[in-house]
């Protein structure tokens, strides 16, 4: 790993600055991603700003009945947590489908928003990258591709995003507060993690000194109903081939409410409006769920070793409606 | 980018070092504390070979830097006096043991996450079979000790 | 070896042997004191880490290791144009046997593969290392390579063969009884490559004083690897010690002498510092061989009731490193009227193959037991029913005696346990819920080996017993299964045995390797144990004196004839003696000869019969193991614990084999992918179900004691154990190992 300077914010004020100040400063948090990424010298800081001190770490009752969830909670404690339990099962199951409980241990929720792709090519230095080095060019084109995305992709960059719990946030419509010298905002998960374009290195709609302080999940009644489905190539500790978030309520066999997002197909945690719109009011049946993941899953480019995906995708989709209208 | 100075109880006693802030907390115990009993099987979170408890809690010790435990109190499998170590005999929960460490610091750390009601993807009641398995799948063997350790954490319920 | 000990062996290891004894080391292994290569202290200790290549085939052209020579704490930085010259082999040395690659490291310009160790930092902390490693720039003058296994199969050349592992058979013409044969399948397969991954990296930590050279080091060979140190840097055998007294597993990935071992060695010379190289993860990958990829094709032609007229088994597979047995079992499995085997190899420019637990075996057994079940499918025929009927009385090709062969007895033992009669033929026809059900056997087969292997055996007046062997500790229970054996010859407690292993100071043992250490180990002891009895009987006073050793036992704590005998503390306080110390030698004349003249009176191996239960999701074609017995022939069985764990572990690495392990070489650049344990994929525990293992416990009247051998017999039969379940669940047949949920969907 490259030396660099560590600092321990003591307040969010502190860390904005602290990173502001200094070009190619980073946030840390349990550093199960950036600690990896630096040992593998993709990541090089000079500076890295620890704001695991930070009081950021509660999750607290939203008025409307939605939760504000601090940047520094951990991922198993909010797996725990028994209001999410409640309110969002699929965001404690897309938790506890990832990574391992040592590492759910130390990951923060702010870390696990930001954490970068698992393309192999992107952690192999000696590979291009466009990622890593725009315009170097992408050595997973023409390369193994098993992981890679399918929805969202573009020539510059094919990458999959790998977080589980993002695909629920994304299901949920929730709100990612930011506070950097500027001030606070607040960025709709949509917007907040970006495709690749011809800029697969700008990940995030975060300016460099943005440090996440909370996302927020608004009252979702149908999101009581939910099920998060991890389809991966081992039982456990493997990140996921394709993953489903769903929410459904069904009324008189026709579909009242729902929700639905993807992962492991996407270049950014995938919201699947298509496919939502199409059930919205229609039948809830395995038809109607089949015709959505099509829908969804019509624009996808594929290569020879994601063609799967699609296939994959779509009977995911269809298995988690249906254990959730049965 | 000089050292930093840091206080952590390791198995007891409080030890003050001068580490260099890109130190693993893992390098730390083995190359400045000597403590070898943690192991460094990847280096990538990805084996949990390197799995201590920091305040009761178990992590990866090889993507912790050291800095960030300041203050913490850690054990590793040397401080550790368990029934569990007994049980992995009896239960042959091991071949080579290099996993083993991890596995005990693991299963210990996950018996208390049990207790204070932390959830598993398999969602059922107990710590069934299922249930352990899963919550022990951060921890890699590649001899294929799985049943033993299976048998070993059942036996300490 | 003589039979007699065999024999008086036999007829003594009533006690201890086939006990489940604890592992003598298990208290340092569980309390985290057992020391592994990379965690001798040594003041002064320097840190080294490797620069690799990033092409595939070429000469360096240019090396810039400024900046790394600039990162604070980097005390050398060795390069093609500054290390010190290695020794090169020599094809009259022993310890060229255990030579990883032809590469001299460090001595040349030339990269024949991408990942090869092209630079050496060596530094005061890991950290530095590793960074410094980092920052050293290489420009390489390109040179076509073939990096394609796929693209270079059709222009395989075929395998020599050599007395102990055969890679051509013919027996009658198989392809026009293919062609004439009213039933027959015709498959081609394929299996990946793969890598150990045992848990520990390969690690070494050298120090040099003068000429003489003290090494800890992750290896499964010590003995080969003194020589091998011995030859490659220029000084005696006698100063080089290799100490390795526990192995975070090796599977055969620590076998072979890799660069890291040699180049902390080189490292520690040129600076004059002791050296520790923990090897990455990464470089691990990139410097240590791992399984051979391969192509296989089977083809069977039966008559109507099943009675195999053809069995064709081709293999392609890499060239370098130890040539595989692909074909093995199909040489000794089925009565086939004929047969046709042949085993081939691709040169490729990438890191050469090494063997990886049952090199050969593990995936031929795969592409011969599929086969097989397939045939059972064109048949109708229950598929152990059909082996059952191809079982043959006599080795098939050579019409040698089997030394032991239990198929029979195993397949009916694992029936009724498994409950295989509740199997509903029909493919798909058993279903839980979402999921589909099915289940599969396959025969396991793994030839069995006995190496030299020195010994000695001390006894001590007050009747304690230490026995010395340079064995390797890599998960085995090396130390305990030989205490048993001791413990059991010259009728002592287990607890008043002791025995040393892992150091090049003590007698040389077996490699850990072909299932041979236990086996080979025991030879040696029961003779050291047997003379040393000799000694002590000669020593004795009456009623001892003059006797015969034929009429003696050895129990309870000395030598008795009848109801009379006499203590050993008894025997040696009247001789004056405070010890009586017995060695035997390891003859590699005499090994290569009894290897012979055995192979031309049996075929011996241990084999079993394995039963897998397998769930795949309707939906996704995600593909759980929900059960798995496995029932073995491995002869007697010494440590009833420690070898249903050296089972289980081979079942386990099997599935691994079977559904998800691949290493992943990419065929435009020849680098290793996924050189990590994130993203290749060995089981974890959620993977593993309860495994029953039963072994059918009859000596072997061959060996001493009669063990076959339990280390690599596990992973046999397992990938296609599981493939003929998946086929029973779902219908469909899988050619291409893992069978990931994409062959399914
Ligand atoms: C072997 C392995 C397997 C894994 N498997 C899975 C899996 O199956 N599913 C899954 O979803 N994940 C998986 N992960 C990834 C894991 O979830 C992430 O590494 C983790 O969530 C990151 O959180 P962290 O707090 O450790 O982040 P860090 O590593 O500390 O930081 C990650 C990034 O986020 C930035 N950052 C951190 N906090 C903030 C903040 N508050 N504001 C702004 N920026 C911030 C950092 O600067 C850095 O760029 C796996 C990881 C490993 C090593
Ligand atoms: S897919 Fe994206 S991350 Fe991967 S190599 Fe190409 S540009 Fe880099
Ligand atoms: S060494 Fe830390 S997880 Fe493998
Ligand atoms: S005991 Fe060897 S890796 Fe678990």
């Amino acid at each position: 790993m490259r030396p660099f300077a560590y600092v321990r914010a003591a307040d969010v004020d502190e860390a904005v600055r602290a990173v502001a100040g200094e070009p190619g400063a980073k946030f840390l948090g349990g550093g199960t991603n950036l600690v990896d990424l630096m040992r593998e010298g993709i990541e090089r800081p000079a500076t890295v700003v620890d704001v695991t001190a930070l009081p950021l770490a509660a999750v607290d009752d939203l008025p409307d009945g939605g939760l504000r969830i601090g940047a520094l909670v951990r991922n198993s404690a909010l797996a725990a947590d028994p209001r999410v339990h409640a309110r969002y099962p699929m965001v404690s199951q897309a938790l506890l489908a990832g990574a391992s409980p040592q590492l759910r241990n130390m990951a923060t929720v702010g870390g696990n928003l930001l954490q970068r792709t698992r393309c192999p090519y992107f952690y192999d230095a000696a590979a291009a990258c466009n990622k890593r080095e725009p315009g170097a060019g992408c050595d997973a084109l023409g390369g193994f591709t098993r992981g890679h995305a399918i929805l969202g992709v573009s020539e510059s960059c094919i990458a999959a995003h790998p977080s589980d719990l993002c695909v629920a946030l994304a299901a949920l419509d929730a709100v990612v507060e930011v506070r950097g010298v500027g001030g606070t905002r607040r960025i709709p998960m949509a917007e907040f993690h970006r495709l690749p374009g011809d800029t697969p290195h700008v990940e995030t709609a975060l300016a460099p000194d943005e440090l996440v302080t909370a996302v927020e999940l608004p009252a979702v009644p149908v999101a009581a109903r939910s099920r998060y489905r991890k389809v991966r190539d081992r039982a456990s500790y493997a990140f996921a081939l394709v993953s489903v978030a769903a929410a459904l309520e069904v009324r008189d066999g026709v579909v009242a409410d729902v929700r639905l997002a993807l992962g492991g197909v996407g270049a950014k945690p995938w919201r699947a409006r298509a496919a939502e719109e199409l059930l919205a009011g229609g039948p809830a049946d395995e038809d109607a769920f089949a015709r959505a993941a099509e829908a969804e899953l019509e624009p996808a480019t594929v290569r020879p070793g994601n063609a799967f995906k699609t296939r994959l995708a779509r009977a995911t989709i269809v298995a988690t409606l249906r254990e959730l209208s049965g | 980018m000089g050292v930093t100075q840091i206080r952590m109880k390791v198995n007891g006693v409080t030890e003050s070092l001068d580490v260099e802030p890109w130190a693993s907390l893992l390098d730390t115990l083995r190359e400045r504390l000597g403590l070898t009993g943690t192991k460094k099987g990847c280096d990538q979170g990805a084996c949990g070979a390197c799995t201590v408890l920091a305040d009761g809690v178990r992590i990866n010790a090889c993507l912790a830097l050291a800095v960030q435990y300041d203050g913490s109190e850690i054990t590793t499998v040397e401080g550790v006096d368990h029934p569990l170590q007994q049980a992995f005999v009896r239960h042959d929960g091991f071949q080579c043991g290099y996993c083993t460490p991890g596995q005990i610091c693991s299963a210990i750390g996950m018996l208390a996450e049990h207790a204070a009601g932390m959830p598993s993807a398999v969602g059922a009641s107990g710590l069934t079979e299922d249930e352990i398995r899963e919550r022990m799948s951060g921890n890699l063997c590649r001899c294929g000790a799985y049943n033993g350790i299976l048998d070993a954490i059942k036996e300490v319920l | 070896m003589s039979t007699e000990v065999a024999e008086a062996g036999r007829a003594e290891a009533v006690r201890q042997v086939g006990r489940p004894a604890d592992r003598f080391d298990a208290p340092e292994k569980v309390t985290g004191r057992a020391k592994y290569a990379a965690e001798f202290p040594y003041p002064d200790l320097a840190y080294a880490a490797l620069v690799h290549s990033t092409v595939a085939r070429g000469r360096i052209t240019a090396l810039d290791a400024g900046a790394a020579r600039a990162v604070r704490g980097v005390i050398e930085v060795l390069t093609h144009e500054n290390a010190p010259k290695m020794r090169p082999l020599s094809r009259l040395n022993l310890g060229s046997f255990v030579k990883g690659t032809n590469v001299d490291y460090l001595g040349t310009d030339q990269v024949h593969w991408n990942g090869q160790p092209i630079a050496v930092v060596v530094a005061e902390t890991p950290e530095a290392a590793r960074h410094a490693a980092s920052l050293v720039r290489v420009t390489y003058e390109e040179l076509p390579a073939k990096l394609d296994f796929a693209a270079e199969e059709p222009h395989a050349v075929p395998q020599k063969g050599n007395a102990i592992m055969r890679s051509a058979a013919d027996k009658g013409d198989a392809h026009a009884a293919l062609a004439a044969a009213p039933v027959k399948v015709d498959l081609r397969f394929t299996t990946p490559p793969q890598n150990h991954n045992a848990i520990e990296p390969h690690a070494t930590t050298a120090f040099w004083q003068g000429d003489r050279l003290t090494v800890h080091d992750t290896t499964q060979s010590i003995a080969f690897l003194r020589k091998h140190l011995a030859m490659r840097f220029g000084v005696p055998e006698r100063n080089v010690r290799v100490l390795a007294p526990f192995v975070g597993g090796g599977f055969g990935g620590k076998g072979m002498v890799w660069a890291g071992t040699l180049l902390a060695v080189l490292a520690a010379r040129a600076t004059g510092r002791p050296v520790r190289l923990a090897l990455t993860r990464e470089s691990v990958y990139h410097t240590v061989g791992g399984r051979t990829p391969t192509v296989q094709r089977v083809a069977l032609g039966a008559d109507r009731d099943g009675r195999l007229t053809a069995l064709i088994h081709t293999s392609v597979a890499r060239s370098g490193g130890m040539p595989g047995q692909v074909t093995a079992a199909s040489r000794h499995l089925y009565a086939a009227e004929t047969v046709h085997l042949r085993q081939s190899l691709v040169d490729l420019d990438l890191l050469p193959p090494t063997a990886m637990r049952a090199p050969g075996e593990a995936i031929g057994t795969f592409a011969l037991e599929a086969a097989v079940d397939e045939l059972a499918w064109e048949l109708g025929v229950d598929p152990i029913e059909l082996r059952m009927r191809n079982e043959p009385e006599r080795d098939p090709l050579t019409g040698r005696a089997f030394s032991h062969r239990m198929l029979r007895e195993a397949y009916a033992l694992g029936a009724e346990r498994f409950g295989w009669r509740e199997r509903d033929p029909r493919p798909g026809a058993m279903r839980d819920g979402r999921w589909l059900v099915g289940m599969g056997v396959a025969t396991a087969y793994h030839p069995s080996l006995i190496m030299p292997a020195a010994a000695t055996v001390r006894l001590g007046a007050d009747g304690t017993v230490l026995v010395r062997c340079g064995l390797h500790e890599i998960g085995v229970g090396a130390a305990t299964a030989q205490a048993q054996i001791a413990a059991d010859a010259l009728g002592v407690p287990l607890e008043s045995v002791r025995v040393e292993v892992g150091d090049s100071d003590l007698p040389a043992g077996p490699m850990a390797g072909g299932s041979a250490q236990t086996a080979s180990a025991a030879a040696g002891v029961l003779a050291a144990c047997d003379k040393l009895k000799r000694q002590v009987l000669a020593l004795a006073g009456p009623p001892l004196r003059g006797r015969k050793p034929e009429e003696v036992q050895a129990r309870d704590g000395g030598l008795h004839v009848g109801g009379s005998g006499m203590t050993y503390a008894e025997i040696l306080a009247g001789a004056g003696r405070d010890h009586v110390e017995a060695a035997v030698k390891a003859g590699w004349a005499r090994f290569l000869a009894r290897t012979a003249r055995d192979g031309r009176r049996w075929v011996r191996a241990a084999s079993g019969a394995q039963f897998c239960e397998v769930r795949v999701d309707a939906d996704t074609g995600e593909v759980r193991v929900s059960r798995w017995l496995g029932v073995f022939d491995v002869g007697r069985v010494v440590n009833a614990k420690t070898a249903a764990s050296q089972l289980r572990g081979g079942i386990v690495m099997g599935i691994g084999l079977a559904l998800s392990e691949q290493t992943l070489v990419d065929p435009r650049t020849g680098r290793v992918v996924n050189p990590s344990l994130a993203e290749y994929h060995v089981p974890v525990h959620a993977d593993i179900p309860r495994i029953d293992v039963h072994y059918l416990d009859d000596p072997d009247p061959t060996t001493p004691l009669g063990l076959l051998g339990v280390g690599e017999v596990g992973i046999t039969g397992v990938a296609a154990a599981v493939a003929n379940a998946v086929r029973h669940a779902t219908g469909r047949r899988v050619l291409d190992l893992p069978i990931t949920l994409d062959k399914l969907l």
